[in-house]
């Protein structure tokens, strides 16, 4: 979680840099989640009072993007392809792997901060299907069998920097 | 400096560029999800610990996904080679053999660009490019998209030179004389487009460039982008100039970064070409171009929606008319168009809208592209002409079905479209044939499925996207498509009923003709067409709780052959991720069907020689003893 005073200090860095228009609200919302890695509240309401509009308006805006965020992503952050390819090669028995293995659901972050799991429509590499992301590293062909593998190493990885 | 001298240089430059050897490594976001860049790293490692300075040069995509990465080395004096599945392992061989030396290592190679050596194989005539016809990809994979100098030296910006001499009616009645249809996928006549907005009334006008390419398992636009942005803008400024707008926009999904970067590369460069700005190659007109990264919503594809979220609202679509260009982006007049569309612009004034018009079909003219994905051989893009038929593409393009299963049918135009089975697969790629058979053209996505794809399935994957990404505006689309996909849940769960299929068709009716925009009025496609030309399916998965193709995991039990297993094997206990497998070493194992996830996982380690483990449908044809005493409750 990053502190109120990292969030202001995001934002004043932010809002210098754009003009007071509405039709920057989607391009503020994804420079502050470049920064941060999600919209924290209290980002959004900076955004609200900057651009003089209601927070009720930058809130329904922000949930209604797919690209936006609500809680801080893991250290090990996994995306799942749900596109036709994939799912035809069985994507969905993949999501069901990651979640058991990783023992959350899709949309979270685990207590730990260690791994969060998200889906997406398409990541455009079908002829690699079924893929999954971990860590900005793209594993093709995967199969329920072989997600466990393919975690392995960060398992470890984050087990030994507990430690 | 005039765009004679202008381009005169950059041939020069691209003549001395192939006096010497030079390496292309494919690296768009397809080539780089298969390892692209780590071979253009070893590519320089190698060349350097030789001291031999040959250029490496990122090329975009060369459409065939399934080679990648994929490497051309071209030497002035010999056969230009292409290599695909291209590892950093092999690349110190490449260096040795053919940069360095005289061995074109025929056997790491997928083929040549020119003939003359009996032993490898001529790419140009490989079945596939009998059937293509590259106009808008032709340069994509050859030329460096972050070089002005390569897009100009292969014909780039000669169409905006002669647009701007001739007027800007001239240039519509160009459009209308050559057919071109948009192909964001509904095909309304581009030339309409481009005079409603140039006749509306207001200023300032906007141009806007669709290229928010959602569907999934469609990445054509991104492929433009990626490999040839150059074309893009140049369609666009000569859009600008006929409809007598000063300001475009690019709007493309944020998803892909690689794209957005490659625009931004491409339209710096315009501008300080001058191809760009307050005087367009000095002629008075003047042009911007800015980029609108999107945030992710499907139905931002949609024109009226697309304008919403640029104005910083949710993207929702609104009534037409009006139309967008009649009020469009802050109500003023706006030509949207979809990246190839634009594509198309600059060779249809450079060559002419007859050279244009000769290829394709009476109502269809030019090309189509399209994404080939799922059980194909090779997957990746394809260009051809329209009219070309769909047994064409899928066997001499796409190379036909993997490991040779049987062909059960063709998904056309993504979540909008309809899957369409053998018997359909001779009528020809056109707007209006495919509307006919219930699909559409869409954006050029086309999924294959085979024999162990379930069609219902298949359209409950179509609806649950259609049903996540509706923007929730009109209560049929917002609550239809969620209707319909709970009754196809529960069919492909066993709890269907035989009157759920008239209730899911009646209930289709209502969302089309209930919703505003594209998505909802083609949500049921996927449906519908599966009803029409599967319907045999639903039926088994209703009335026998059967899966023909073994997908549904409701209806499917693992069971393990009692007579094949090998007793001292553990592969499958060992590996099970709920435990579900009983029986230790040298016993006949067993699975315990309360505790089995369905995950395959056994039947994917199971070692060949064994063979032992398969799927049954329905469940109730598994032998008795390991029946489940009671089914999960759900």
């Amino acid at each position: 979680m990053v502190t109120e005073e990292q969030v202001d200090q995001v934002i004043a860095e932010i809002l210098g840099s754009y003009r007071k228009d509405r039709k920057n609200l989607v391009p503020l919302l994804q420079a502050v989640q470049t920064k941060l890695g999600y919209l924290p509240k209290e980002a959004m309401k900076g955004i609200a009072s900057f651009l003089e509009m209601p927070e009720v308006d930058v809130w329904g805006v922000a949930t209604f993007y797919n690209q936006f965020r609500f809680v801080p992503l893991g250290k090990y952050h996994t995306v799942v392809c749900m596109g036709t390819a994939c799912h035809l090669a069985g994507g969905r028995l993949i999501l069901e792997a990651l979640e058991r293995e990783l023992d959350i659901k899709v949309g979270e972050t685990a207590e730990d901060g260690n791994f969060s799991l998200e889906r997406v429509a398409c990541i455009g590499c079908c002829m690699l299907a079924p893929v999954i992301i971990i860590k900005d590293k793209i594993h093709p062909k995967i199969t329920p069998f072989k997600v466990e593998e393919a975690l392995i190493p960060y398992k470890h990885e984050a087990q030994s920097e507990k430690s | 400096m005039t765009f004679e001298e202008i381009s005169n240089k950059a041939k020069s430059e691209w003549e001395a560029l192939q006096k010497g050897n030079y390496i292309l490594v494919g690296t768009a976001t397809c080539g780089r999800a298969a390892g692209a860049l780590d071979v253009v790293d070893a590519f320089g490692k190698e060349l350097k610990r030789r001291g031999l300075e040959v250029p490496i040069i990122q090329v975009g995509c060369m459409e065939l996904c399934y080679a990648e990465p994929l490497v051309t080395i071209s030497k002035p004096d010999s056969l230009r080679v292409v290599y695909n599945n291209v590892t950093p392992e092999i690349v110190p061989r490449l260096v040795a053999g053919y940069v360095a030396g005289d061995d074109p290592c025929l056997e790491l190679a997928l083929g040549t660009l020119e003939g003359g050596d009996e032993e490898a194989v001529y790419i140009p005539e490989l079945p596939r490019y009998e059937r293509e016809l590259r106009l808008i990809l032709r340069r994509c994979g050859y030329i460096d998209p972050e070089s002005m100098n390569d897009y100009i030296a292969n014909g780039g910006y000669s169409g905006l030179e002669k647009a701007l001499k001739i007027s800007p009616d001239e240039i519509i009645v160009e459009l209308k004389k050559s057919g071109l249809r948009g192909r964001g996928g509904a095909g309304f006549p581009t030339h309409r487009k481009w005079e409603q907005c140039r006749k509306a009334k207001g200023t300032p006008k906007y141009v806007i460039c669709n290229a928010d390419e959602g569907d999934p398992g469609a990445f054509m636009d991104r492929v433009v982008l990626e490999s040839d942005p150059h074309q893009v803008i140049e369609g666009m400024t000569i859009a600008g100039y006929a409809v007598g707008a000063e300001q475009g926009y690019v709007y493309v999904r944020a998803e892909y970064p690689l794209a957005i970067e490659r625009v931004r590369i491409a339209l710096k460069q315009a501008a300080e070409f001058g191809f760009l700005g307050d005087n367009v190659m000095g002629s008075g007109f003047a042009f911007h171009i800015e980029i609108a990264a999107g945030a992710g919503a499907f139905v931002s594809g949609e024109a009226t929606a697309l304008v919403a979220a640029m104005e910083g609202r949710r993207s929702e679509p609104r009534i037409r008319p009006p139309r967008l260009a009649e009020a469009g982006l802050w109500n003023k007049p706006t030509l949207l168009n979809n990246v190839k569309t634009f594509a198309y612009v600059p060779s249809i004034i450079e060559r002419g809208a007859e050279w244009f018009a000769s290829n394709g079909t009476e109502g269809s003219k030019g090309t189509a592209v399209f994404a080939l994905a799922g059980k194909v051989v090779n997957s990746g893009l394809a260009e051809v002409p329209m009219g070309t038929t769909l047994r064409q593409l899928v066997y001499d393009i796409g190379g036909g079905i993997v490991k040779d299963r049987q062909f059960k049918a063709v998904q056309i135009g993504g979540p909008s479209g309809g899957c369409l089975p053998e018997a359909l697969l001779d009528i020809p790629i056109d707007y209006d044939s495919l509307r006919e058979a219930g699909s559409m053209m869409g954006s050029g996505g086309i999924i294959i499925m085979d024999e162990d794809n379930c069609m219902v399935d298949a359209a409950r994957f179509f609806l649950d996207f259609s049903a996540r990404e509706s923007c929730g505006k009109c209560t049929m689309c917002r609550l239809g498509t969620l209707q319909m996909l709970h009754i196809l849940e529960d069919i492909t769960a066993g709890r269907g009923k035989m009157e759920d299929i008239d209730l899911v068709l009646a209930l289709a009716e209502d969302v089309k003709a209930g919703s505003l925009c594209g998505l909802g009025k083609t949500a049921p496609n996927p449906v519908l067409t599966t009803l029409r030309y599967f319907r045999d399916e639903y039926e088994a998965h209703i009335q026998e709780k059967f899966c023909p193709a073994k997908v549904c995991t409701e209806l499917i039990v693992y069971y393990i052959l009692p007579d094949r297993c090998d007793r001292a094997c553990e592969h499958c206990v060992l590996t099970c991720p709920t435990e579900a497998i009983k029986g230790g070493k040298g016993e006949v194992k067993i699975i315990d069907q309360e505790k089995c996830s369905k995950c395959g996982t056994c039947l994917e380690v199971c070692p060949p020689e064994y063979n032992a483990v398969v799927k049954l449908s329905p469940v109730s044809s598994l032998p008795s003893p390991e029946l489940p005493k009671r089914r999960s409750k759900k």
